[in-house]
């Protein structure tokens, strides 16, 4: 079976719906050769955030410089949901972070690209190690701190977070941080698919309503069709608005997301939150995908 | 070698407060995070001088912890200090996956450390943090034994890329060791020479060691007295040449016997020079309340136990393993 990658890179411009739907289409590609490669790790968070990914690498959203990855001042992304790291290896990859032939050493021994991020691997992008949930965003608030409280610099830090990740307690002492702190250069990004391993979020542990709660905590919360590129490029619009206005508040985006988006037999079930297509069904999403 | 002498007593958590105000003065970069309880350990001061880099995070130990892992990726020095129960164990999996993990140059200081707090009780003398820290990779971990070290200890800890954590207590404890004391990072220090019986103690336990010693003395015992605050990087050398030149060892700590300073030096001892080792520390259980002096002695964290088990250890030596016998009764030794 071939699943080699393609050496197509994207730049970080503003691009339009159609655009970011070829980008988007190629960061999901590239998600399910991974998998398929590695024969182990989550297929369904990674599909659920694609969209937000390619808004966020490849819209001129974040200032980055893939040939300079710890440049000052540039804005930060922290994959507070680890697990779901095979997403944004896509969206460094296709950014030029690293050559995408690297993409197919997931999970292998000494890899930069481990199971869940590992700073120490020293893969370009990634700020910081994650996995145990809930640990990410609070990371997250400690740079947007420093950007905007110490270094009084202009720089943003975004966050994601999955939507049973919220179940974790550390996530709202976070999120009371960062409006405490009233940092408006923090963007935090819930990928609202309404799985977790076990099930429907309502029947694990019910943590709805999501944007009552993070409105009560302070945040200017804008809820949107996590795959509506036209509605997720106005969320990220609006947190840039609240930065550059000295809003003194957080932005939340909630992204109503379908876990294992855009592959037929993923999309929705939970049953693909942990688990990596075989061979035969990596054939098939990518043909869904094509 | 200096001869070490009490100069009065201090609460070790002064020498961190001081210390961070040092710190402060030094490097721009120093911030302090508070947990709440900012006068009890100190951070009061530094929050005092610095206002601008002093940020209170409130009762969120975990999130503290996280977001000094947070401002140290952005190039910052962050102190987060609290009590040992809370910074230390209660924000355990953020040690080891946001600060060491991601080798974060997070400091966090640990007060209120065994059961010398006193009429709190249990839930707040930590007794089990130094077990936990030791296993963490890239941490530093210090117990130093009284004010002036603690002092040195909280500058060297900033002064050290990478994480760190030092242990300091509530109550006013002996204050004997000076400027001129020697105080390095992943170095014991021989505090009093001699080649009958090692002790190695951390925290208040080395001033007791120091009685045991005297009291020994008078039986005509030298005992090495080996001070040992750093418990991670830990001094190898100076423990493998008291197991070899002594033959017989004690430790003492105010922390559960399993897992702390004892282990640590029966792991090298084991390894590089086997001797006998008692172990003076609590003994698998909670603190309780009570005046700090006399939970140290109802627990047996005093130089008497140190005196009656280096007479044991030495025993042990002597008669090999198959004369070992078990000691009833500390009693008997001190009456002896």
């Amino acid at each position: 079976m071939n699943f080699d990658f393609t050496t197509t890179t994207f730049d970080n411009r503003r691009h339009s719906a159609d655009e970011l739907a070829v980008i988007a289409k190629e960061i999901r590609q590239d998600i399910i050769k991974m998998l398929a490669i590695a024969k182990s790790g989550h297929s369904g968070g990674p599909l659920s955030s694609a969209d937000i990914f390619a808004v966020l690498y490849f819209n001129g959203c974040m200032n980055y410089d893939s040939q300079n990855p710890a440049m000052p001042g540039r804005d930060r992304f922290i994959l507070s949901a680890g697990h779901m790291c095979p997403v944004q290896y896509a969206a460094l990859a296709n950014a030029g972070f690293f050559p995408k032939e690297e993409l197919a050493t997931l999970r292998q021994y000494n890899t930069r690209l481990q199971g869940h991020p590992a700073r120490d691997m020293g893969l370009p992008g990634i700020e910081t190690s994650s996995g145990s949930l809930g640990q990410g965003i609070s990371v997250a608030v400690g740079m947007a701190m420093s950007d905007k409280l110490l270094d009084k610099n202009n720089a943003c830090v975004f966050a994601l977070t999955g939507d049973g990740e919220l179940q974790e307690g550390s996530v709202w002492e976070a999120a009371m941080a960062a409006s405490n702190f009233g940092l408006d250069n923090f963007c935090w990004i819930i990928d609202n698919n309404d799985c977790q391993i076990d099930g429907r979020l309502r029947d694990v542990m019910n943590v709805y309503p999501i944007v009552d709660k993070c409105v009560s905590f302070g945040f200017d919360v804008v809820e949107c069709n996590g795959h509506n590129f036209d509605e997720l490029a106005a969320a990220f619009d609006a947190f840039k608005k609240n930065h550059a206005g000295n809003s003194g508040k957080p932005t939340a985006i909630i992204a109503n997301t379908k876990m294992g988006r855009g592959v037929s037999f993923m999309e929705d079930s939970y049953k693909w939150h942990g688990m990596p297509p075989n061979s035969e069904q990596a054939v098939q999403a990518l043909k869904d995908l094509a | 070698m200096q001869k070490l002498t009490l100069n009065g007593s201090k609460p070790t958590r002064f020498g961190f407060g001081e210390g961070l105000v040092t710190l402060g003065e030094r490097y721009d970069n120093v911030v302090v995070l508070g947990g709440d309880i900012t006068g009890s350990v100190m951070t009061s001061l530094f929050k005092e001088k610095f206002p601008d880099r002093f940020f209170s995070i409130g009762i969120a130990e975990q999130n503290a912890t996280t977001i000094a892992a947070g401002l140290a990726l952005s190039g910052k020095i962050p102190f987060f200090a609290s009590y040992g129960a809370f910074c230390a164990l209660r924000n355990a999996d953020q040690l080891r996956i946001s600060v060491c993990y991601n080798e974060a140059n997070v400091k966090i200081g640990g007060g209120h450390a065994g059961i010398s707090v006193g009429p709190d009780g249990a839930t707040h003398q930590v007794l089990e943090e130094v077990a936990f820290l030791r296993t963490l990779p890239h941490m530093t971990m210090l117990v130093p034994c009284d004010y002036t070290e603690t002092l040195k200890a909280t500058i060297a800890m900033g002064e050290k890329n990478g994480p760190a954590y030092v242990r300091f207590g509530r109550s006013p404890v002996p204050l004997f060791t000076t400027a001129d004391t020697p105080f390095e990072i992943g170095k014991a220090q021989v505090f009093r020479e001699g080649n009958d019986v090692a002790i190695v103690a951390c925290g208040a336990m080395v001033w007791e060691a120091m009685l045991a010693a005297e009291e020994l003395a008078k039986r005509g015992i030298q005992a090495r007295v080996i001070n040992s605050p750093s418990i991670k990087p830990f001094d190898v050398q100076t423990i493998t040449d008291a197991a070899r030149e002594c033959g017989a060892i004690v430790t003492a700590e105010e922390h559960q016997i399993h897992g702390g300073l004892g282990a640590a030096t029966a792991e090298v001892v084991a390894k590089n020079a086997p001797a006998p080792i008692e172990f003076v520390g609590v003994k698998d259980s909670f603190g309780g309340s009570g005046e700090p002096e006399e939970l140290m002695r109802l627990f047996g964290l005093t130089w008497k136990e140190i005196y009656a088990s280096a007479l044991k250890a030495m025993e042990r030596r002597d008669k090999g393993s198959s004369g070992y016998r078990q000691v009833r009764d500390v009693e008997q030794y001190i009456g002896a």
